[in-house]
């Protein structure tokens, strides 16, 4: 019924998916499949008119088809459920569920009582029973989401996208969910969904496809898949050389966290840290792994449990705190928590280490900028001029910048998040060859990713966090891919 | 010297020149069209006149590029003004304290200000709207509503000249040259300019932003006491009703002066600019015998027309 053909996209000259070709089904549940950033949200965003394919068609019924806008591909009979959901908080859940579409009378006035009778029997398809006068800011999660089906139930879909819709939810909404979910499958309804979770695939999907690194690897029926073979479908790659080996031995140990919790992001994580260690924090997307390294970073404090720094327990309870502490970080989110947009690529280097550019209160210009010119050569930053401002440079560039910013401080512990995601290839080799160094030199370098390559061949030691628990503690010279995803994946 | 360059001296530098433009075309309009305006009295006059909605600009420039907002500014005028002209009666105390409570009156006005936007979490419109009205009632209430005159020639004279310029302008362009410097050099302006830019990433990198916030409130309610006396001294007596709305001349001031409403980009010589085009289209107006009321509908299509035009040079 709907088709993708060689459906490509690419983001700032990075490829995030080519000629991807998959064919999905009236009353079938397909399963897109696939490691962070192999492609599957970027197929589902084309399929719902957000993002234009930059190459290949979407065929619709047997005719290629264009989505100007997701209202285009709606009016088609396409709908997507998205992963943050984007409902009106302050109207109830009848006018949220059929906004634009509201019953009127004679006068032209919205009739309420139709409205809300109208609302109901769309949410009985979905075996719920929800007031639907109840503002909808009062919602769980999950119930949001079934007005969100619902919604697209009374916009007549054929085809509903469903981008993680269970990644915010508990065992007993998911099988809600999945209720809604067998619902829409017996109304002859195409459901495409994605997941990190194994265990749901298994339960829900009657077809797979499995992406990785933006191609199109494969599609079975989910029946022919074990979790192992799919695991390996999902990451099967080789190792490249462009990972620094693993020379420097650590020496003591220098930080020392202890039953560190903040409920529900994570509970009693313990582990140390040691001079010159590259320590990899691995799980899946919601495993908490964000949240303890923002625990130490001061970000978001912890609500019990210590952090000791060569042996003295240590108060972090503001970013402020953990750099004055020497602890470095660089975030995951470079736009919301990194960059200051309108600021000069100078300005944004020097922020976190201006008292070391000062006088007093007062900045050292000349200090201020020998210190950029040295990054900029140093970390091979391409900008036009020290005065560019930041928003103007590339991802890979900007990420390269807050690089330079946490570093300036000279941190004896180095916190990166997922910092080489959205990159491109060059600016992810010179972020390897610098975790390298760094460790060479003796800092400790705190490392959260999600490519498991990255995380196999930078470290020392690697830890694997599953729903906000530490699961394991792996060496990464005798492990692989597979077992620390089984690792991850959710019990 | 080039290590006093301001932050954002290149990027605006364009918009500066089109700000520039403009004020000559409407100088040497004005030039033409009148006998009285490139006069030496009639510009002293005018730069008389801007010197306050100077003051209070440059002050506002630093709530704005925190991203916040200041409406209080003409009340607490209002307010400083008459706690001023309480102490200001002859031969009560030396000059130094009427100016040190109109002051003072401004900052603790700001500092509460800034107190309720970041310990309150109140959003700044709202923390300053009630601010406005607050700092009226008081005004009128330690006056008893009337005007508080009587006051020592010591202070009143601070109106006058010093040689050829004018006292008040000369508050004016001390006030924007130590701001600009401030900016452009002090750790904590550029962290104004990162708490406006993204306040979450400024946080991230270490910057206290309450800290930081507070500050630029504080600082403005300072410049607004200031404003305060010297309105005060200018018109001789402590007036309760006055100020009224001067904190939308200020505002729009800055705004046509190139900084952000949502904070993190701006110049105070952008606000210098802005406050010249303004007191320039009101004297010019003036000269030209335009009926306050319709003068009244040119300024605000100035204003708004002078931030499109600006906006859309932006996108361009």
């Amino acid at each position: 019924m709907l088709r993708a053909c060689q459906l490509t996209k690419t983001f700032g000259g990075l490829s995030v998916l080519q000629e991807a070709t998959i064919d999905f089904h009236p009353g079938e549940v397909h399963a897109l499949m696939g490691e962070n950033g192999a492609g599957k949200s970027t197929l589902m965003k084309m399929l719902a008119g957000l993002y234009p394919p930059d190459g290949g068609t979407i065929e619709w019924r047997g005719q290629p088809v264009r989505f100007d806008s997701p209202d285009d591909a709606l009016s088609q009979g396409i709908a997507m459920v998205h992963q943050e959901l984007m409902p009106i908080p302050d109207l109830n859940v009848a006018e949220n569920l059929l906004l634009g579409m509201e019953p009127v009378n004679a006068l032209g006035w919205v009739d309420r009582a139709e409205l809300h009778r109208q609302a109901r029997s769309w949410l009985k398809e979905l075996n719920t029973d929800l007031d639907t006068h109840q503002p909808m800011r009062r919602l769980s999660v999950a119930q949001m989401q079934v007005v969100e089906i619902a919604k697209a139930l009374a916009r007549q879909a054929d085809v509903i996208l469903m981008d993680e819709p269970t990644a915010a939810l508990s065992d007993h909404e998911v099988a809600a969910l999945f209720k809604a979910i067998t619902t829409l499958r017996r109304r002859g309804v195409a459901v495409v969904y994605t997941t990190h979770k194994m265990d749901e695939v298994f339960r829900v999907a009657d077809r797979i496809s499995v992406l990785r690194d933006g191609k199109w690897v494969g599609t079975k029926a989910a029946i022919e898949f074990s979790p192992d073979s799919l695991i390996a479908h999902m990451v099967g790659r080789e190792l490249t050389q462009i990972f620094p080996p693993v020379t420097t031995t650590p020496g003591e140990v220098i930080l020392e966290v202890r039953a560190l919790t903040r409920a529900p992001a994570f509970r009693q994580i313990s582990f140390t840290l040691r001079r010159g260690e590259v320590l990899g924090l691995a799980g899946l997307m919601g495993a908490g792994r964000t949240e303890v390294v923002s625990a130490i970073g001061g970000l978001a404090p912890a609500t019990s449990g210590e952090i000791c720094l060569r042996g003295t327990p240590t108060h972090v309870t503001c970013p402020a705190d953990a750099i004055a502490a020497g602890i470095g970080m660089v975030t995951e989110d470079r736009k919301g928590l990194g960059i200051i947009p309108a600021l000069s690529v100078e300005h944004n280097l020097t922020l976190a280490a201006l008292p070391s550019f000062s006088r007093g209160p007062i900045i050292d210009a000349a200090a201020e900028r020998s210190a950029t010119q040295a990054a900029t050569t140093d970390f091979a930053i391409k900008a036009s001029s020290p005065h560019q401002a930041i928003r103007e440079l590339s991802g890979g560039n900007q990420q390269k910048v807050l690089l330079a910013r946490a570093l300036l401080n000279r941190p004896a512990i180095l916190i990166l998040d997922e910092p080489t995601r959205g990159i491109d290839i060059g600016a992810k080799a010179e972020i390897y060859a610098l975790i390298g160094r760094l460790s060479a030199q003796g800092t400790a370098v705190l490392l959260v990713s999600s490519e498991l390559p990255e995380i196999l061949s930078l470290t020392h030691r690697i830890l694997v966090l599953r729903q906000g628990e530490l699961a394991a503690e792996l060496d990464p010279r005798q492990t692989n891919q597979e077992e620390i995803l089984r690792h991850a994946m959710p019990r | 010297m080039t290590a006093l360059t301001p932050p954002t001296l290149d990027r605006n530098l364009l918009h500066r020149l089109g700000i520039v433009a403009v004020l000559f075309v409407i100088a040497g309009l004005l030039s033409v069209l009148t006998d009285s305006f490139a006069t030496a009295s009639n510009l002293t006059n005018v730069a008389r006149q801007i010197s306050i909605n100077g003051i209070l600009a440059v002050g506002v420039t630093f709530v704005l590029l925190t991203g916040g907002v200041d409406l209080s500014l003409g009340s607490v005028v209002a307010l400083s003004g008459v706690v001023c002209a309480l102490f200001a009666h002859p031969g009560d105390h030396p000059l130094f304290v009427p100016i040190g409570m109109g002051l003072l009156t401004g900052v603790l006005c700001g500092l509460l200000n800034g107190v309720l936007v970041t310990r309150g979490g109140i959003a700044p419109f709202i923390v300053t709207l009630g601010m406005m009205t607050v700092a009226r009632g008081l005004a009128l209430i330690i006056s008893g509503g009337k005007p508080v005159a009587d006051m020592s020639p010591a202070l009143t004279n601070l109106s006058g000249d010093l040689g050829p310029l004018p006292i008040p302008l000369l508050c004016f362009a001390l006030v924007a040259g130590l701001s600009w410097l401030f900016l452009g050099r002090f750790r904590l302006g550029r962290h104004l300019y990162a708490v406006g830019g993204n306040e979450q990433a400024a946080r991230a990198a270490g910057v206290s932003v309450p800290q930081v916030k507070l500050f630029a409130y504080g600082l403005c309610g300072l410049l607004t006491g200031l404003a305060g006396v010297v309105l005060a001294a200018r018109i001789t007596t402590g007036q309760p009703n006055a100020g009224q709305a001067y904190e939308l001349d200020a505002i729009a001031a800055v705004v046509i002066g190139g900084t952000s409403l949502s904070g993190g980009v701006g110049s105070v010589l952008g606000t210098v600019l802005g406050v010249l085009l303004i007191g320039v289209i009101n004297n010019g107006l003036d000269l030209l015998s335009v009926s306050s009321y319709y003068q009244a509908v040119i300024k605000g299509v100035i204003i708004v027309g002078a931030v499109w035009l600006d906006r859309r040079q932006a996108r361009s």
